[in-house]
């Protein structure tokens, strides 16, 4: 009973606000559509094993969250994640979850990076309702 | 019996006790959280940083898929530290050979094109000129990540100014992303000014 409380208790602390490691880059260009989770992308945990050039230079990845037009046809071709998400460098595509694991309706960005700090991300409601004015 | 009823009595009170030692302990954490005059009010606790994937607020905890995720904090720990970021010195971790990143996809490991040459940047304000290392960049990039799309591989053609690069220009492509944010004022504007007769 108390242990419980004492979870209730951390969980409200803990959840204050998103505080995601610097450089995370939400990708969600078409998994809210196609009704799979965003993917969360941990440039830390890559960084660690590869220099940036190797995707940003060898594979083509432009410097912009969402501007690659990353899909999964291009993945299973061995583009962009494919390259190495083959299941022999790194897991492969039927892991769906293991990329597939942002919060649903979390926008395109590059988590705690200063611009997003500086310039609102703009909610999805919002985004889709200037979208209909236009 | 009795007796056996007096201890088992006493240790569920003492087992009682300290789980209210520890909620008010804790409840008076959660005030000060949210406490508006509490000391370093928007400062990160050191214990918030690096949040394993579940509690993170951007990875969901009800995908099975979050829980498979290594924990930041596991990959840091014997990795020296930083004041911002991701806390974590990526070049200096790199020259102590704590992390071997590498240079290609295949296994054989090609050594990086580095090229040691400094440029100093002479700015407008007070603030100390900016010594923009090369060979930083180079153990990492390759030339023409940054060349010539961000920048003109030529001395005078490029304008940077702090406002675009807190827009994420020039050197805010990578440092407030990705690279340490522009809060590390001395790393970059780091070689003094000589000084003038005016001063």
């Amino acid at each position: 009973m108390a242990l419980a409380l004492l979870a209730v208790l951390f969980a409200a602390i803990y959840f204050e606000a998103a505080r995601a490691e610097y450089g995370d880059v939400v990708i969600n260009e078409f998994s809210d559509e196609a009704g799979m989770r965003p993917v969360v992308f941990p440039h830390w945990f890559h960084r660690v094993r590869f220099r940036c050039k190797v995707c940003h230079g060898d594979l083509g990845f432009k410097f912009e969250a969402g501007g690659n037009g990353i899909n999964m046809l291009k993945i299973i071709d061995g583009e962009y994640c494919g390259a190495c998400h083959d299941g022999d460098v790194a897991w492969s595509i039927e892991n769906c979850d293991l990329c597939h694991s942002g919060i649903p309706n979390t926008p395109t960005q590059v988590h705690h990076s200063t611009v997003q700090k500086l310039v609102a991300t703009p909610e999805p409601a919002a985004e889709a309702a200037s979208e209909g004015e236009q | 019996m009795t007796g056996i009823n007096m201890r088992s009595l006493a240790v569920l009170m003492i087992a009682g006790g300290l789980a209210l030692l520890a909620m008010l302990l804790l409840a008076s954490l959660a005030e000060a959280q949210s406490d508006p005059n509490r000391f370093n009010r928007l400062m990160k606790p050191a214990a918030e940083r690096n949040a394993p994937p579940p509690e993170d607020g951007i990875h969901d905890a009800d995908s099975p898929g979050t829980h498979l995720l290594q924990t930041p904090r596991e990959a840091f720990d014997a990795l020296p530290d930083s004041k911002s970021g991701n806390y974590v010195q990526w070049n200096a971790a790199m020259d102590e050979g704590l992390i071997e990143p590498r240079n290609s996809l295949t296994m054989v490991s090609t050594p990086p094109i580095v090229l040691d040459l400094n440029i100093v940047r002479e700015v407008k304000g007070s603030m100390p000129d900016v010594v923009y290392p090369h060979k930083q960049h180079t153990q990492w990039l390759d030339c023409s990540n940054c060349h010539p799309a961000i920048f003109i591989p030529q001395k005078g053609a490029n304008q940077i100014s702090m406002a675009s690069i807190l827009l994420g220009e020039k050197c805010g492509v990578c440092h407030g992303k990705v690279a340490f944010p522009v809060s590390e004022c001395r790393r970059c504007h780091s070689r003094p000014k000589e000084q003038t007769a005016a001063n």
